[in-house]
């Protein structure tokens, strides 16, 4: 275990440290709850069960998550170095999980500044009267409205052909989309204002961005609650249905959501902690930091669906409007007779009366339960439905920027993390050469993670993102929590960690963590990871394309992946993770070839130190 | 005697005749559908005769609007098939011989012309006041010369340029100021090293001087 007087002497400059306490749990609050705490949450809330769903949930929190979250925080905090230099620490074959989270962060960085560029685009569009996604645009002669748009809706002709210009399949790539290359560029330069100064700016910008959601969330509450409807939608939420509780699907979804909400595994939370000073209770962090992102969750469910009710009520009045319409036309009833509120009769005694006449007018039938089954996860609820709904509400420009905004904040609280967890890694390994300042290496970073992530501005861009979504963010990071958790418990050992423990919060963890730590955690983890692993392969590669020439359109065309792409899926997976049984096989050739330098830690010998003299500094 | 026949016939034959002219589907005809309380709510009037009779001015109007040359008159104007929706049926016969339809086309285009002023007469608008076979003109989208999305991203990439440079250009000013504060300092601390102070801690003994860490003096 290396003394802390080593540690400074190794490093030619101080550690940069938070400016206060508050800054650095916000930051962790702000990388936590994220963009899946919006619009992840609340679907799973609604397709499980509605109130039954919280008590997996909650379970897979306290017995999964909290843990996890401790361990990070505590490692991070006690080593003081990011992921790869903590696992090194820990134990030189355990260093590929520090690679594998520098990789695995790599990847989402890549997709989830492209979210976050989607985001932005609609929130610049959003400063107009009327919004681009309320009607439909006229086609080249002005006689009518575009063809694709009005076979679907205007808010799915904005998304998909004026924002994605979606191709029809992922072997089509179709070629740079100008508008999302430049939404992308302000991304990334948004992120890399907020990195110059590393975590001096990163404290200032978290004070809004961690804030701000919160305080979105609280307008919309209120506003939500006084539309027609709402109170239908939180209804339709919160209902228990407790028989959902037997579907062993709930508790997995349960376990993944937590594991993928708290953000563990990325590398980020240990480098934040790793800023800390080491005589701080990280105890008390990670219960709060975890407490506090579920309540975000469950919060933030609240507004979002008392709006989708107001949606589902408002395209139920609509319905019914139509159908209104077309009976008080045909049988030249006076107007506004036939009511909402009156339709059933009327419909009942006009069909008595003349079936046929009623039947040739093929009226729709309206059912406020069918829309709102209409659910949406993920970029759907916020680039669709949520859009759709904002367009019903008085002032809606007003809104759509609130709520673009919001959403802006929580990637980039996010984005933060994600970054964190490449950069600090890097830093630790000593791979920037001295003369570079900080700056440029954070520039050349993002510079390079924009080029990368310029094949998401592709036609197919969404496509891929779908596919980095699946496979790299979900299995591999069930992987590497499960080495971290095996390696602190069992390989650094949990007496020599509850030392760390005791040294940093003051008291020794109790019984509840090191049997989690121990036992619960692993295994859950395990089983999590197993029936992931069965679940995916259980299910076709098959991907939604939209496709204006498909026979169903506007449904999606369901095509299976191609064999190349499948391929790609296959690598993304595994990359990552492959790099710890490889550094593991590495490390152990060097071993067994011979001693090199033994004292890894002596890396620029001073001629003048002699060792016989050197102060060791006992704790 | 005859006179007062022929009289008598054409009152009664008049209105008849009329009837033949105006009738469900007829084809010189359009239908006219109102939605009142769709339109105005609370504040909608009643359909009534007089409102028939404006309706009738109205389309005459119209009608003299577009053939510039012809005076159009309400009798010009022949109203049937009223329901309570308010919907009815109205052809337009020429001023010169009222037994003369006039073509379906001119009628559209007259009401086209002056489709503005019709629906502002009656406080309705083209979806309340529908002419059913005349479709309404769609309304033009407003093609500003620079989208207005651009606007904001200007604005938006601008600031945050302003602000990267700015930083950039304060952290190399703080750097320069550092150095220049780290070689006065760099003498002091050898003086303090030697007077045995390191890190503001008196240590006991004699400082050997070979141990120091003059690497940072010597350019190499």
């Amino acid at each position: 275990m290396p003394e802390e007087g080593m540690e400074d002497n190794k490093e030619g400059e101080e550690r940069p440290k938070w400016n206060n306490k508050a800054e650095y749990l916000l930051t962790c609050i702000g990388f936590a709850v994220g963009l899946g705490n919006v619009w992840r949450f609340p679907y799973l809330c609604q397709i499980y069960g509605g109130g039954a769903f919280l008590i997996p949930y909650l379970i897979a929190l306290v017995f999964q998550g909290l843990p996890l979250l401790y361990l990070e925080l505590a490692i991070g905090q006690r080593l003081r170095m990011g992921s790869i230099g903590v696992w090194n620490s820990i134990s030189p074959y355990l260093g590929g999980v520090g690679v594998a989270s520098m990789l695995v962060s790599f990847c989402v960085s890549l997709f989830y500044n492209t979210i976050v560029a989607w985001v932005l685009w609609y929130l610049f569009n959003s400063f107009q009267e009327p919004l681009p996604w309320s009607q439909c645009p006229l086609n080249h002669n002005n006689t009518g409205y575009v063809e694709e748009c009005v076979e679907s809706t205007p808010v799915n002709y904005f998304w998909y052909r004026q924002t994605l210009n979606i191709t029809p399949n992922m072997e089509t790539s179709g070629s740079l989309q100008w508008w999302l290359v430049v939404s992308l560029a302000t991304a990334w330069s948004i992120v890399y204002i907020c990195f110059v100064r590393g975590i001096k700016t990163i404290g200032k910008a978290v004070y809004f961005t961690a804030t701000f959601p919160y305080l979105v969330l609280t307008i919309f509450l209120v506003r939500a609650l006084t539309l027609p409807g709402s109170s239908e939608g939180l209804i339709y939420l919160f209902t228990p249905d407790w028989e959902i509780l037997k579907n062993p699907q709930v508790w997995l979804d349960a376990a993944t959501q937590i594991f993928f909400s708290l953000s563990v595994a990325f590398g980020g939370l240990i480098s934040f902690s790793s800023y800390n000073s080491q005589k701080n209770n990280c105890e008390k962090d990670a219960v709060l930091v975890g407490v506090i992102n579920s309540a975000t969750s469950i919060y933030a469910s609240i507004p979002i669906f008392a709006i989708l009710g107001f949606k589902a009520h408002t395209n139920y009045v609509t319905c019914l409007n139509g159908n209104i319409l077309a009976l008080t036309n045909e049988f030249d009833i006076s107007d506004m007779n036939i009511t909402v509120e009156n339709y059933e009769q009327w419909f009942d005694s006009l069909n008595g009366t003349h079936p046929s006449r009623v039947s040739d007018l093929k009226l729709k039938t309206c059912d406020l339960q069918t829309f709102l089954d209409q659910s949406a996860s993920g970029t759907g609820l916020a680039f669709i439905v949520f859009t759709e709904a904002v367009i019903s509400m008085p002032g809606s420009q007003v809104w759509a920027v609130l709520f673009f905004i919001m959403l802006f904040s929580l990637g980039l609280s996010s984005m933060f993390g994600n970054l964190e967890g490449i950069l600090t890694p890097l830093h630790d390994l000593k791979l920037v050469p001295k003369w570079m300042p900080n700056e440029l290496f954070t520039a050349i970073i993002c510079l390079l993670l924009f080029l990368m992530a310029l094949i998401f501005c592709l036609g197919s861009g969404n496509y891929w993102l779908e596919i980095f979504n699946s496979y790299v963010g979900s299995v591999p990071f069930l992987i590497i929590a499960f080495f971290e958790i095996i390696a602190v418990a069992y390989i650094y050992g949990i007496g020599r960690f509850s030392d760390d423990l005791e040294f940093m919060t003051g008291h020794r963890p109790n019984i509840f963590w090191k049997v989690c730590w121990l036992v619960i955690s692993p295994l859950m983890l395990f089983v999590v990871l197993v029936a992931y692993v069965a679940v995916q392969a259980q299910t076709p590669p098959t991907y939604a394309a939209w496709n204006p020439d498909y026979v169903n359109f506007p449904n999606t065309e369901v095509l299976p992946y191609p064999d190349w792409v499948f391929a790609i899926c296959v690598l993304l997976s595994s990359v990552p993770v492959i790099s710890i049984p490889l550094v593991a096989i590495y490390r152990l050739i060097c071993c067994m070839s011979g001693r090199h330098s033994k004292d890894s830690l002596h890396n620029n010998p001073n001629p003048y130190a002699n060792e016989d003299y050197v102060v060791e500094l006992l704790l | 005697m005859l006179v007062w026949i022929l009289f008598l016939l054409c009152q009664v034959g008049a209105p008849a005749l009329a009837q033949d002219l105006c009738q469900r589907d007829a084809p010189n005809g359009y239908k006219v559908r109102i939605s009142l309380k769709t339109a105005l709510g609370e504040d909608a009037y009643e359909w009534n005769q007089s409102e028939m009779f404006f309706f009738q001015a109205t389309m005459a109007f119209a009608m003299r609007r577009h053939f510039q040359m012809e005076t159009y008159n309400v009798d010009n104007i022949i109203l049937c098939v009223q329901t309570s929706r308010v919907s009815f049926w109205f052809v337009v016969t020429s001023p010169d011989n009222t037994t003369m339809l006039i073509p379906k086309a001119d009628v559209e285009k007259a009401v086209r012309m002056s489709r503005h002023r019709i629906n502002n007469a009656f406080l309705l608008s083209d979806r309340t006041l529908e002419f059913l076979g005349i479709y309404p003109t769609l309304a033009a989208p407003v093609n500003p010369d620079t989208p207005p999305w651009l606007i904001v991203f200007g604005v938006v990439i601008g600031a945050v340029c302003a602000g990267i440079i700015a930083l950039l250009v304060s952290s190399l000013l703080q750097k320069r100021r550092k150095e220049k504060g780290m070689t006065e300092d760099g003498q002091d601390e050898e003086d303090m090293q030697v007077k045995g102070v390191e890190n503001g801690i008196n240590l006991d003994g004699t400082y050997n001087r070979g141990f120091t860490d003059d690497d940072r003096f010597t350019k190499l």
